[in-house]
């Protein structure tokens, strides 16, 4: 879908400061670029859970994380979102990879497609469907907006 | 390792606080969570850099910790948990070494119990004769300082040498559970203090 380069330069462009993740096959090959980045830090967890709160600290300590993770990990996430953007109201963006949206030869019946968008739903966050490579920009102007409302967004790109 | 009937008299909670309460720097971040925070609360005014997580996720506080100390690596950060809520969360004891942070103090407060549900053991408490060794953990996940105290004279005469070790460092404290230890009201609304928070660290909320 997009480069490494790609999006180091766009999350770079766009203030992100640190990016805190868990890989994915697609998310995990932004990596290096991200890395070389030297303006944002990769911030690598164990569980996606600890992704949002690790996220929360960061932005109380006037940082600019983004969360970066499949929708398998927004599935293991829940208690841990819903305490950092509904709790404590923090403005959290992430991006989540959408698995099995583009290829669904490799997992038939992946019922990822049945439950991702419902759950972003469910947990409230204003997400944005990204499905071609050309929506690049499609990321950036979901991030300004909402930055500059002070609320969280997610930006779930196909794979 | 010590055999159930072994167990050693344990430190109770309010005087484990009471003695960080004292020797904290002023400008450390401390991070309280369940037991601790409704412990901690009772101990005096808020300090502004206080963290009291009610409401939290549950076994965050290590996380939100690591965060901060991302953020901030002018301060240090004090992270107060049970057992309970760091076996739910123990892969964030790896994550905090591989940040490479030194600016932060993970002090467990090891009661064996999930104290505010009704001391209902944890599944890595006493029982067969076999427990959770946390500090071994933490040795073995790469904190550069692990200490474990189980009384109160040594915490008490201890405590500043130990959150002053090189950091990472993680502290395993054996405490006696609180016999009706409810869940921690909550201080006030949390986006709030989180403003606050944020307010007194400096930063302009957005």
């Amino acid at each position: 879908m997009f480069s490494g380069d790609q999006v180091a330069s766009l999350l770079s462009e766009l203030g992100v400061t640190h990016v805190v993740t868990v890989p994915d096959s697609t998310l995990g090959r932004w990596e290096p670029a991200i890395e070389r980045s030297d303006r944002i830090r990769l911030v690598r967890v164990c569980r996606e859970g600890e992704a949002w709160q690790v996220a929360a600290g960061l932005y109380l300590g006037g940082a600019t994380p983004l969360v970066m993770i499949q929708c398998t990990g927004l599935f293991e996430s829940g208690d841990a979102l819903r305490n950092a953007l509904h709790d404590w109201k923090l403005p959290i963006f992430s991006i989540i990879g959408y698995r099995s949206y583009r290829d669904q030869a490799k997992l038939p019946g992946d019922t990822c497609l049945v439950f991702t968008e419902p759950v972003l739903d469910a947990w409230r966050i204003d997400y944005r469907l990204v499905t071609e490579p050309s929506q690049i920009g499609v990321i950036r102007e979901h991030f300004v907006a909402c930055r500059d409302a002070g609320r969280p967004g997610a930006a779930l790109i196909a794979e | 390792m010590n055999a159930p009937g072994d167990r050693m008299p344990r430190i109770q909670l309010v005087d484990a606080l009471r003695a960080l309460h004292t020797a904290r720097h002023d400008d450390d971040i401390v991070i309280t969570t369940m037991g601790s925070a409704r412990e901690w609360m009772r101990l005096g005014d808020p300090h502004p850099f206080d963290v009291v997580l009610v409401p939290s996720a549950m076994g965050h506080g290590t996380s939100i910790g690591l965060g901060l100390a991302l953020a901030r690596p002018d301060k240090r950060v004090i992270v107060c948990m049970g057992d309970g809520s760091l076996l739910m969360n123990l892969g964030s004891l790896a994550s905090i070494v591989a940040a490479g942070v030194q600016n932060i103090v993970v002090i467990l407060f090891d009661n064996g119990v999930y104290e505010v549900t009704g001391l209902q053991p944890t599944a890595g408490a006493w029982g067969g004769g076999r427990s959770v060794d946390f500090s071994a953990i933490a040795s073995a996940t790469g904190f550069d300082s692990v200490h474990r105290c189980g009384s109160t004279e040594a915490w008490t005469r201890e405590v500043s040498r130990m959150i002053d070790s090189p950091g990472p460092t993680f502290i395993a404290l054996d405490i006696e559970p609180v016999p009706d230890g409810t869940a921690p009201h909550s201080p006030g609304p949390a986006p709030e203090r989180a403003r606050r928070l944020m307010v007194a660290l400096g930063v302009q909320p957005r």
